[in-house]
């Protein structure tokens, strides 16, 4: 069942947003120097860290001359949540994200060029306000770019949610990038991470129940939502490059 | 330091350098290097602060809980240290591969924090015997350029210096219960008395001198570093008027700590915990007119926050 009062008489959600809006998404490419890539992504309040290692040698255990082994962690500070969390990372949520991340990650990475090797992801969440996992998603993309691992195409991950039709309220309406208050409403939650320039989905998911006559409309928001969070990483990372180059330039004269 | 190699002729300069208290990169011996410190980054923890020194990347977020104190110590409060290493870090820290590490900061800092001169556990007293504050101190290493200890416990007195704690009013019931009163304002609330809050200063043994926060080269000369704890003043954390009040104390040492396969003569130890307290001192200074420029900036609307955009 989508929830009733997502939606204000004026068409707003509960912290402004219009429906197809998204969070203001800030990111930097290269905060730290030791990692071969890293990213730091702020989407909303939702604020994470993400650090690639590798291609390197796989460890014996994880071997594989198929491909590369995409190897992620997901860990949350323990000051992340409202509720001070006792573990940042070893619990149920936290190795589901970490295999969720797995997922969408080895659809963009062209693992075949890398066999016996292994890429280390790992990312941690400083403060979590709500979809916690596209902002996940978004900031390891930026990192494996930064570090120069071959992709497919940007993986890009947004969420979805519905709003019904309720009285004075606009609606139904499916909203675009769920922040926390929406997602404790209890509406439906639908997350999805693609490749937007392919079309292709790596991963969705979804919680709660939908009818199945919404489930295209809100489907198609959140792949908008993919392509415009697309648009924005790749600014990202032009302005990033352009920046090292100026730098380098420089440095050389 | 590993594919670091350096030649003896290398090595006997850096050693020479500092037995005339100049060091390679022109510091004297108990001189740090530039460090880049924000306070208020997290917004879900009533107290927090980034410390960045050289490769070293340090969050620290400050949680609060009412518990109820120990019966040992009915008028005193909790403090918990919890060290995380993030994997982002070096993959070696993934899973449970950081633990030890961890555990060896949180122990010098919960043992440099012990003493009642370091820091007033009264202040988190709610009602004796019954109810106190219960700070949870997280601190998470995102990067890890060594100088660890000197850098956490940096960034700990910066975030207990930023911590909001609820101004409760607790009453008595009948039955023993506690009946707490909390403001619906959330910005009623009192901060923490933290200048005397310890410093922990690393010392590495170059020759028979100690050198404070070495760089890769110098840290390959040396087999042993010593960490020295000194309570803070808290003259530099408060304006001038309110600092002529105060009576004049010592720094102390609070706890003192070796790592490392050498051993330390005497005498050279009594010099490095002299140097360690002398530069804990001016380290103390700099953090407090940081902390109050910066507290300043806030109250007039000035301050510009930059997390990790810059």
């Amino acid at each position: 069942m989508p929830a009733t009062d997502l939606l204000s008489s004026q068409g707003l959600r509960l912290d402004g947003r219009r429906p197809n809006e998204l969070r203001r998404i800030r990111c930097r490419l290269g905060v730290f120097t030791q990692p071969d890539g890293s990213a730091y992504l702020e989407q909303g309040n939702t604020k994470v860290l993400a650090a690639v290692y590798g291609p390197h040698q796989a460890s014996k255990s994880k071997l594989s001359t198929e491909g590369v082994v995409v190897n992620c962690q997901y860990s949350m500070a323990t000051f992340s949540t409202g509720e001070r969390k006792n573990r940042p990372r070893g619990d149920r949520k936290s190795q589901e994200m970490s295999m969720h991340l797995r997922q969408a990650l080895t659809a963009a990475i062209k693992t075949e060029l890398y066999p016996r090797s292994q890429i280390d992801i790992y990312v941690e969440v400083l403060q979590a306000d709500g979809g916690a996992y596209c902002a996940c998603v978004n900031a390891a993309t930026l990192a494996l770019t930064e570090a120069g691992v071959p992709l497919r195409a940007y993986v890009c991950a947004s969420s979805a949610s519905m709003a019904a039709a309720g009285a004075g309220s606009a609606g139904p309406e499916p909203l675009l990038d769920v922040g926390h208050v929406e997602e404790a409403a209890g509406g439906v939650v639908l997350t999805v991470a693609a490749l937007p320039t392919t079309g292709h989905i790596a991963l969705l998911e979804m919680s709660h129940r939908l009818h199945m006559d919404y489930f295209d409309i809100v489907l198609s928001r959140a792949m908008q939502g993919c392509r415009d969070i697309e648009v924005i990483l790749d600014r990202a990372v032009r302005d990033h490059l352009a920046e090292g180059w100026t730098k380098q330039d420089v440095m050389t004269i | 330091m590993a594919g670091l190699l350096l030649s003896p002729t290398e090595k006997n300069f850096i050693l020479q350098g500092v037995q005339d208290d100049f060091r390679s990169d022109g510091r004297s011996n108990i001189d740090y290097r530039p460090m880049e410190l924000e306070t208020d980054v997290v917004s879900h923890a009533s107290g927090s602060a980034r410390l960045r020194l050289a490769n070293t990347d340090i969050l620290v977020g400050v949680k609060t809980e009412i518990d109820t104190p120990n019966p040992d110590k009915p008028g005193l409060g909790k403090l918990e240290f919890f060290v995380d290493c993030s994997a982002n870090a070096t993959p070696e820290f993934e899973g449970r591969g950081g633990e030890q590490l961890a555990n060896s900061i949180s122990n010098m800092m919960q043992r440099a924090y012990h003493s009642s001169q370091a820091f007033d556990l009264k202040q988190l007293c709610i009602f004796e015997g019954k109810q106190c504050w219960k700070l949870y101190i997280d601190i998470l290493i995102l990067e890890c350029g060594g100088n660890l200890c000197d850098a956490v416990s940096l960034a700990v007195k910066a975030a207990l210096f930023n911590t909001r704690i609820p101004f409760v009013k607790a009453a008595l019931m009948d039955g023993g219960n506690i009946d707490l009163q909390l403001s619906d304002d959330p910005y009623d609330s009192k901060l923490l008395n933290v200048g005397s809050a310890p410093l922990l200063v690393t010392l590495c043994k170059i020759g028979d001198k100690c050198v404070v926060d070495p760089s890769a080269e110098e840290e390959s000369c040396s087999v042993i570093s010593l960490v020295v704890g000194t309570t803070g003043n808290s003259k530099f954390y408060c304006s001038q008027e309110e600092a002529k009040k105060l009576p004049n104390v010592e720094s102390k040492c609070s706890t003192i700590g070796m790592n490392g396969a050498g051993s330390v003569a005497p005498k050279t130890l009594k010099d490095a915990i002299q140097q360690g307290l002398e530069a804990a001192k001016s380290l103390d200074k700099a953090l407090g007119q940081a902390l109050l420029r910066e507290r300043q900036e806030n109250i007039s609307f000035k301050k510009h926050s930059y997390g990790f955009l810059k």
